[in-house]
């Protein structure tokens, strides 16, 4: 499988995190993480579960607030904004949840509906109908627009997922584990979906996952979570390329084993 | 950075974890705070009138079946156990009247808030504790939606619009228990009794009933609420918000009602 390569970045920060500090309890997650991610590149946070790697793309939209640090979004400091202004910000930035998050009561075609309708509510019927359409048809799924997401596979509930994030028209894309728990003919599907958003939709994206194969082919570049900071950031073989023991039994794993 | 002495994150950390009476406080603190966006977030637009408009569905035409099997029975019992006690003192036509107020004053909104505290409540802890656990509320958050208002809100004002509806249906169901009651042993008729019973209700009486149903709904409503909008710890969350949400709103149901019953009396004397 080919590296993806870096993007010709025009060095436009859409996100600056610095001296992010997070913990739960007696348990600290984050101990002072610095992170920046440009304009138009797929950048994927690489960890093992529990590092706090969704941790990180909660305290960006505002889910979860760090104990200390600062969190610029497309040029607003998260933690200093005022409600109002953070649905505004949320607008720009789409969430892909790691279990897709959709409305168990909805149909697939209401839980599109909803974002859209409660943010543009001088759309006509028809124009919400084109919108739900346009995203449903971008990730394959128009046939499912009247299905429960009860009815949906795993794979589909997570491109229904990324379908409601874009019918916003995000400019900045977070994905929270995208391939987990799905087989790998999925996972490649899931894979070439970012990729295609990236492309299509102009988004700026974080992805997170521990899933290398998933890493290579969507990231620009990779960071990796280590002992709550990012220690290795650059191309996935500039970080790969190392005999850190933290670091190699996850490239082992993945490819080797 | 890396010193840990000097990072107030870490230091805040080390800090004792509140003790009960405390924990207690915060608790109150954080429903006060419920409360007050309820009322600040409730009226101001945009509205969710569908939305509100099928919870109130929910919540009374769903409850329909039970509310008139209950009401019903309890007006035919509640008649035939207080014809004794009349007919020591020959005060058999007094029978009605006694109904009547009794019905109205205290045991239709009671029946009434208890019967939906168990339905409505457990159904409203369960449904947000699992949109909870489950992240459907954190993804209307992130979609730019304030989920409190299409969640919380339609919610608590739907059962404070239906309670009291529903009351003076289970008072009407009651009546007609009473009356069937009545007619199995005195040749009176339906006009007679309805009549009768009608007469000694006062305006204050239909008032304070109101009052009482229209807080027992609005508690309903927002205990159900708060127990499911900030449940946590999975699907355990979930059953606890629900079994809170049923046996705290029954608890403040019965202590609204004490206070309620003194309130009112107050203008009775």
């Amino acid at each position: 499988m080919e590296q993806k390569k870096p993007t010709n970045m025009d060095k436009e920060k859409v996100i600056e995190i610095n001296g992010l500090y997070k913990s739960f309890g007696t348990y600290d997650v984050l101990k002072g993480v610095d992170l920046d991610l440009y304009k138009g590149e797929n950048l994927v946070v690489l960890g093992k579960s529990g590092t706090g790697k969704s941790v990180l793309i909660k305290i960006i939209v505002g889910l979860l607030t760090p104990d200390q640090g600062a969190v610029k979004v497309l040029g607003q400091m998260v933690d200093e904004i005022s409600y109002k202004e953070l649905l505004a910000l949320r607008l720009k930035v789409g969430f892909s949840f790691q279990n897709s998050a959709l409305y168990d009561s909805m149909t697939v075609r209401q839980n599109l509906e909803f974002p859209l309708v409660r943010n543009q509510r001088n759309l006509t019927k028809g124009e919400v109908n084109n919108a739900v359409e346009r995203v449903l048809d971008a990730v394959g799924l128009l046939q499912t627009i009247n299905q429960m997401p009860s009815e949906l596979s795993g794979g589909q509930r997570k491109r229904v997922g990324i379908a409601r994030t874009l019918i916003l028209q995000p400019e900045v894309m977070l994905y929270d584990e995208p391939t987990a728990g799905l087989d790998p003919i999925t996972c490649l599907e899931i894979n070439n979906l970012i990729n295609e958003v990236q492309e299509r939709f102009h988004t700026s994206s974080i992805v997170i996952t521990h899933d290398l194969t998933c890493a290579k082919a969507v990231g620009n570049r990779v960071a990796m979570l280590l002992d709550g900071k990012f220690e290795r950031q650059g191309t996935f073989d500039e970080v790969f390329n190392t005999n850190d023991e933290r670091v190699k039994p996850f490239y082992d794993y993945n490819f080797i084993q | 950075m890396d010193n840990k002495a000097e990072n107030p994150a870490i230091l805040q950390k080390q800090a004792k974890p509140p003790g009960k009476i405390t924990r207690m406080f915060l608790t109150l603190y954080d429903v006060c705070q419920f409360v007050t966006r309820f009322f600040k977030e409730g009226f101001l637009p945009p509205y969710e009138g569908k939305e509100l408009m099928r919870q109130c569905y929910d919540i009374g035409y769903r409850s329909l079946a039970l509310i008139s099997l209950t009401g019903f029975i309890t007006g035919i019992v509640f008649t035939k156990q207080s014809r004794p006690s009349l007919a020591e003192f020959g005060a058999t036509s007094w029978l009605p009247s006694l109904v009547g107020i009794a019905l109205l004053r205290t045991l239709a909104p009671l029946l009434t808030s208890l019967i939906a505290a168990g339905k409505v409540g457990s159904s409203i802890g369960a449904e947000l504790g699992s949109m909870r656990v489950t992240e459907q509320i954190d993804a209307m958050e992130v979609s730019a939606t304030n989920p409190f208002k299409f969640l919380v809100t339609t919610r608590v004002l739907a059962s404070t619009i239906t309670i009291p509806i529903l009351t003076f249906y289970t008072a009407m169901v009651g009546m007609l228990g009473a009356l069937l009651n009545v007619s199995l042993f005195e040749d009176t008729s339906a006009r007679a009794f309805f009549q009768a019973s009608l007469e000694q209700i006062t305006f204050l009486d239909i008032t304070a009933s109101t009052v009482k149903a229209i807080i027992f709904g609005f508690t309903i409503g927002i205990v159900g609420c708060y127990q499911g909008y900030n449940s946590s710890k999975g699907t355990e969350g979930v059953g606890k918000a629900a079994n809170s949400a049923v046996v705290i709103g029954m608890f403040l149901i019965f202590i609204e009602e004490v206070i309620s019953v003194q309130f009112f009396g107050l203008f009775r004397s």
